[in-house]
């Protein structure tokens, strides 16, 4: 990946502490997955950056490289990747998810 | 698309001896469900879980496979589950 990419990406991780990247924007989320993890953020009243990857090929694909992760949605809290939906939920269930957001 | 069977042969290939419950969620071979228990999972976090599955599926996931719902278990916390129904 090159370096002004990677920049645009970490910089965008950094801009909020919880970032979604996902398909859609949090109003419109165009996935079930992405549907299901705005819905958990917005249940906890959590304010997050929403980025659609559907409106950036390049940033889709510097994504699964960088968060060495292949599919979305894709949440980060504080810089670190915490997971996709399936992550979300679980930590939502097991009440982790709070402790993450906290 | 990638047929149910080589999800299954790719994943048992990477998890011997595991314990994988696989299936098609529209019938179109593309939106899968996997629930995988196996003890090549014990000591690693779910982040690190999920990625030995995603690396067991390598090419499949960049195109043939478009979602996968996943569950990692280790055994011991699929037994602690089963001990809740």
């Amino acid at each position: 990946m090159d370096a002004t990419l990677r920049d645009r990406i970490q910089s965008t991780v950094d801009s909020k502490k919880v970032v979604l990247f996902m398909k859609g924007n949090k109003n419109f989320p165009q996935c079930g997955f992405s549907a299901q993890v705005v819905s958990i953020l917005k249940q906890k009243g959590v304010e997050f950056l929403d980025v659609n990857i559907l409106a950036d090929p390049e940033l889709r694909n510097g994504l699964k490289e960088f968060s060495n992760w292949p599919t979305f949605p894709q949440l980060y809290v504080g810089g670190q990747l915490v997971g996709g939906c399936d992550i979300i939920t679980g930590m939502n269930e097991s009440g982790e998810l709070d402790k993450v957001l906290g | 698309m990638i047929p149910a069977t080589e999800v299954q042969a790719l994943l048992l290939a990477a998890f011997p001896g595991a314990d994988i419950e696989l299936s098609d969620l529209t019938g179109t071979q593309d939106h899968y469900q996997v629930r995988i228990v196996s003890d090549a999972f014990e000591g690693k976090p779910m982040l690190q879980q999920h990625r030995l599955v995603y690396a067991a599926l390598g090419n499949a996931m960049q195109g043939p496979i478009h979602a996968l719902a996943l569950q990692t278990y280790t055994p011991a916390a699929f037994a602690g589950l089963q001990g809740d129904s």
